[in-house]
């Protein structure tokens, strides 16, 4: 099959997750998801210097868990894709330098982690690369400094802002058989309904995961029901509702399966404005409690959608706005178990 | 209410009944208790340095806005006064310890950019403008004042 409707590519041969490795920040490690992460940090800093440090340090971390639980050394990975929110993707490229595995750089604001996974995935099954990694990451406040305020600045965030998750997120792709098989991928069009608040970014991506979902199932023949969890990843609470009501406009009902990764890794009562946001939120959702019910059963087939807001400062400041971007991953139960 | 049909042409408008809307009234109490406070804070400094200082009622207003500058620094330095921001709004934004915070702000911001570069080139990042629109202020109205001295 390969290429599959309009969007979409169905892997041929099996290509699957063999494991995959998770670190975040301390608000985190207080969330409802705390005992799947692998690595929380106690302090924002994470024991560095300066915060970009501090980022580098969370993908470090999860790229070290993943390849520990697969045993496998970084002199046997031959491909290495990253991507984080700082300019000229700084975590990617320092954390690569350190590794020594060839990398692509990859950059699609928070629909980074599935970004790098499905092209991770594409080019195992074509037999490009034997086994690829792929880690993202965002840092609280790297990503105040990139494209906000300083982050002991005074200034008052509307209810409709994200707070941007601490960690990083990993998993190592390959043809060997394991507990999680990347069954097929859609990759999403830029979408822009002119929204123009940079602090009302759910509203942004909305129409993006909505286009990449339907395109999904018309291409791939499929109904909301044949997924046991839909997962966007950082909707929030504002985007969540328009997503749904937008599926419903075309007659999917994706309300019953649809769940959001910035509203599962913080519990409703942190001070987190309309949800989780950024590069991690999808991927540290993904790569721990996702994976955690695919391997235990209590999932055979989900959908990822990984939503990115491709936002830049300085366009803000040209009155331009904010175009948003989605792409899909449907991960399901492999034939072998845990 | 019966929601509009959302599409490309109206979304900006239709979504809007998705956003949570401002507590303005909220808000504006909440900046009025906690700008009123700061300022209540600035008059006891005045009336300390009066009476215990010597300062006339004239001169205390320097002492009072250095000490407001100093404590608004300190907070912003222990991590207060963003919170502070988050609940006061205009409150804390507003006054001498808003200014003060701006700038504090940036210069821990870019502390691990080194001193000239970092610290010195992104001080005054978000305080620049004021102070620009404050010198440009400043200057047309001297113009202002003068040509109308000269009228009458």
């Amino acid at each position: 099959m390969g290429k599959t409707g309009v969007q979409s590519w169905s892997f041929i041969n099996p290509v699957y997750i063999q494991s995959s490795g998770t670190a975040v920040g301390p608000l985190e490690g207080q969330g409802p998801l705390s005992s799947t992460f692998d690595r929380v940090h106690d302090d924002l800093h994470c024991g560095e210097d300066n915060w970009e440090l501090a980022e580098r340090r969370l993908m470090i971390d999860a790229v070290h868990s993943c390849l520990q639980k697969a045993g496998v050394d970084e002199s046997n990975v031959d491909l290495f894709l990253a991507g984080d929110l700082l300019n000229q993707n700084v975590t990617g490229n320092y954390v690569a330098r350190q590794l020594g595995i060839p990398l692509l750089g990859m950059f699609g604001a928070c629909s980074t982690s599935m970004e790098t996974l499905a092209t991770a995935a594409a080019l195992v099954e074509a037999g490009y690369s034997k086994q690829a990694l792929v880690a993202v990451s965002s840092h609280n406040a790297t990503a105040e400094r990139q494209f906000r305020y300083p982050t002991e600045y005074g200034g008052q965030k509307p209810k409709t802002a994200t707070f941007t998750v601490t960690g990083s997120g990993a998993a190592l792709v390959s043809k060997t058989p394991s507990p999680v098989k990347i069954e097929a991928a859609t990759i999403g069009k830029v979408m822009d309904y002119k929204i123009k608040d940079p602090f009302d970014m759910g509203s942004a991506m909305a129409p993006a995961a909505w286009d990449t979902i339907k395109t999904h199932l018309e291409d791939m023949g499929r109904v909301p029901e044949d997924y046991d969890v839909i997962a966007t990843g950082d909707l929030s609470s504002v985007g969540t509702p328009i997503l749904r009501d937008l599926m419903k406009q075309d007659g999917y009902d994706i309300t019953p399966v649809h769940k959001d990764c910035g509203l599962m890794v913080y519990h409703s009562d942190q001070p987190v404005f309309s949800g989780g946001s950024g590069c991690a939120c999808s991927a540290v959702v993904t790569y721990g409690k996702l994976l955690d019910d695919l391997k235990l059963g209590t999932y055979q087939r989900i959908l990822i959608v990984a939503t990115g807001a491709l936002m830049s400062p300085t366009m803000m400041q040209q009155k331009e706005s904010i175009p948003g971007i989605a792409h899909a991953v449907v991960l399901t139960k492999g034939e072998v178990s845990q | 209410m019966d929601k509009q049909k959302l599409n490309e042409q109206n979304y900006e408008k239709a979504s809007k009944t998705y956003q949570p809307k401002p507590p303005y009234v909220l808000n504006v109490i909440k900046a009025f208790i906690i700008g009123g406070l700061i300022c209540v804070l600035g008059e006891l400094l005045t009336e300390m340095y009066v009476h215990w200082f010597d300062y006339s009622e004239k001169d205390a207003g320097n002492p009072t806005v250095a000490t407001l500058i100093l404590l608004s620094a300190l907070a912003t330095g222990f991590g207060v006064y963003d919170k502070l921001g988050q609940f006061a709004g205009a409150g804390s934004a507003v006054p001498v310890t808003g200014f003060a915070n701006s700038i504090t702000s940036a210069a821990l911001e870019h502390k691990s950019e080194g001193l000239v570069l970092g610290v010195a080139t992104n001080l005054f990042k978000l305080a620049g403008s004021v102070i620009v629109f404050g010198v440009v202020a400043a200057y047309v109205l001297g113009i202002l004042r003068y040509l109308w001295s000269l009228i009458f």
